[in-house]
């Protein structure tokens, strides 16, 4: 099965012509973003799809965005945010798939599908609740609500695909560390999670992503100066009669360089995991 | 004093037995195998000896002492699994010290007793490596110099030579052996594999179903199998068996007569025709089809030269034929 694209060089261009069309087709507006934040303003009307020349080019967003100082502030707000929400649900959600395949208990298996279930409930259903939640323990306005949140909100595909992995992990070896006398949070940290790395890997892509790029829950449990993310303080720029935008390109483009840096670590790790397991 | 005891140790999972009440008493010194086929039970057993998992009921006595719920590292055992199970992070002398540092054992302490199981078992030069680096042999190796540091009371094997191949399974059964001896510790050995449990037990434990078919000396279950299934689990290839009118006229419910154990001639007890033939060299299989009773496997010392098609006759051995009563049970007399 594997082989039969190397078969046909025809089935294995058509292939390639639909990957490189697909590949366009994402990276497209993110690109258009990115060149049109270093164009001056007429530029960007003008002639949205050229590149920037001697001519067109103006740092005048990026010098309106940083110029205001507080988008740092933004910045590691988000950072503060999406760091924090993914450890917990790479903590939380190996933790809990640890225990869901290591350990036989009464219900085990119904546990997993509770948590699992997450999955085909969109959260965003339960933001009046959540909302009522956090004022009452005044946690409005403050990271830990978030955090509280994306933490809810990726712990059902991470214990999912987590569970699934864990699985293929040598009972030997568990069993090994505990007739060497480890305890089992030193099997699970020593011994299983260093094995796991391809595919925490993968849920932390997964997991990251949504959280840093969500307006709707900064929006409404931390709108705060104080706590503001970079996607909702890139808001600030569009007004209901006029609309900045050398600044939210330049502000936009500035906000996918750090989620891209975590993408490319995780990726690293994700493809040498998958190496890794070929060549054994 | 006995340095393991199981007394009626039974084990369910759901409402599926998995051991039916098993009964065994371990001499210190004595090299015990587990053998069984798939299922039988002997993995779980070693595992409730280990204390990786719990019975449903029965007593488990180490040195004497009660182990019923004592974790496993306390119960002065080490174990060696079939897939190694080595730590990947940590270097060979790490593997093997990790255990000791976990007891508090001495640093100067560790360092002499992996030295010592280094040598014993010539992994000085690997030490500093990793897991990764070594081959099949090597790690089997490692994790038998791991259990070899911790001194244990009792050493678990779970078919510790099935991830090897033919060739260095052979060598790395002599080895065990030959640290039986050096030790003089007493051993478990699981396995599938009869060969193994004939070479290396002083006492075969042999199981089926989750109860023990027969316990006992490796040529005593060759020679005095005491049931059918014992009769036809131990020796290769395995024993020949007709049920039938041939049995009923000695009062059975079933005959078995071993392959090595069958002349071959012009004529005798059975006629056949040869099916298939296997020239090993030192011996010869004969595949016999006899009319009506099936087929049998006759082994010939030395080459013969039969060939396929030919018609011989088989006949057993004076007292060599085996008789079963309907439970399977061996009958004497």
């Amino acid at each position: 099965m594997m082989y039969t694209t190397r078969t046909s060089p025809l089935t294995r261009g058509v292939v390639h012509l639909v990957l490189v069309a697909y590949t366009l087709l994402c990276i497209g507006p993110v690109l258009l973003v990115a060149i049109n934040s270093f164009k001056s303003r007429a530029a960007i009307f003008r002639s949205p799809l050229s590149l920037p020349d001697a001519t067109t080019f103006d740092l005048i967003g990026y010098r309106t965005v940083l110029g205001q100082g507080v988008f740092a502030r933004y910045f590691l707000n988000s950072m503060i945010v999406t760091l924090g929400s993914l450890g917990c649900v790479l903590l939380f959600g190996a933790m809990a798939a640890f225990a869901l395949s290591e350990y036989r208990f009464k219900g085990n298996k119904l546990l997993g599908l509770y948590l699992s279930l997450g999955i085909m409930v969109p959260i965003r259903l339960g933001t009046v609740a959540i909302l009522n939640m956090m004022v009452a323990s005044r946690l409005v306005d403050t990271h830990l609500a978030l955090i509280l949140i994306y933490t809810a909100q990726g712990l059902p595909v991470a214990v999912f695909i987590l569970s699934e992995f864990m699985q293929g992990i040598s009972k030997d070896l568990k069993d090994a560390g505990r007739i060497d006398g480890l305890s089992e949070y030193t099997i699970f940290f020593r011994l299983v999670l260093p094995l796991m790395r391809p595919a925490v890997a993968t849920v932390a892509v997964f997991t990251m992503i949504p959280i840093w790029n969500d307006l709707w829950f900064p929006l409404i449990v931390a709108p705060g100066e104080a706590t503001k993310t970079v996607t909702l303080g890139a808001q600030v720029f569009i007004g209901q009669f006029v609309t900045n935008w050398n600044a939210v390109l330049a502000a936009l483009t500035l906000a996918i360089v750090p989620v891209l840096v975590l993408y490319l670590l995780f990726s690293r790790q994700l493809i040498r995991g998958i190496t890794a397991g070929a060549v054994k | 004093m006995d340095s393991l005891q199981l007394q009626n140790i039974r084990k369910s999972f759901g409402s599926m037995d998995v051991l039916k009440g098993v009964e065994l008493d371990v001499t210190r010194g004595e090299f015990v195998v587990f053998v069984g086929p798939s299922g039988c039970g002997k993995s779980t057993l070693l595992r409730i000896i280990a204390g990786l998992d719990d019975q449903t009921s029965g007593d488990v006595r180490i040195d004497g002492k009660l182990m019923n719920g004592v974790p496993p590292a306390k119960r002065g055992i080490a174990m060696v699994f079939q897939s190694y199970a080595l730590y990947p992070h940590l270097t060979v002398a790490k593997n093997m010290a990790l255990a000791l540092t976990q007891e508090g054992v001495a640093k100067a302490e560790i360092d002499t007793r992996v030295a010592t199981a280094a040598a014993m078992l010539r992994l000085e030069a690997l030490l500093d490596r990793r897991p990764s680096e070594l081959s099949g042999g090597q790690r089997q190796r490692v994790a038998i110099g791991r259990a070899i540091v911790r001194q244990p009371s009792l050493f678990l094997f779970d078919e510790p030579l099935s991830n090897l191949d033919a060739a260095l399974r052979g060598g790395t059964r002599v080895e065990i052996a030959k640290l039986h001896r050096q030790l003089g510790a007493t051993m478990v050995y699981v396995t599938h594999d009869q060969i193994e449990a004939m070479t290396l037990a002083d006492k075969i434990v042999v199981m089926n179903g989750g109860v023990v078919e027969q316990v006992g000396r490796p040529l005593e279950l060759y020679n005095r199998p005491a049931t059918k299934f014992v009769a036809g689990f131990i020796g290769s290839p395995a024993m020949n068996f007709i049920d039938g009118a041939t049995a009923a006229r000695v009062n059975a419910a079933a005959v078995g007569v071993r392959p090595e154990h069958l002349v071959v001639g012009r004529d005798g007890s059975w006629s056949g025709t040869i099916s298939h033939a296997e020239h090993l060299g030192a011996d010869t299989m004969l595949y016999v089809e006899v009319p009506e009773i099936g087929l049998f496997t006759a082994r010939i010392p030395g080459d013969v030269a039969h060939d396929v098609g030919d018609i011989v006759g088989l006949t057993p051995q004076e007292g060599r034929l085996y008789r079963f009563d309907r439970e399977g049970r061996t009958m004497t007399g």
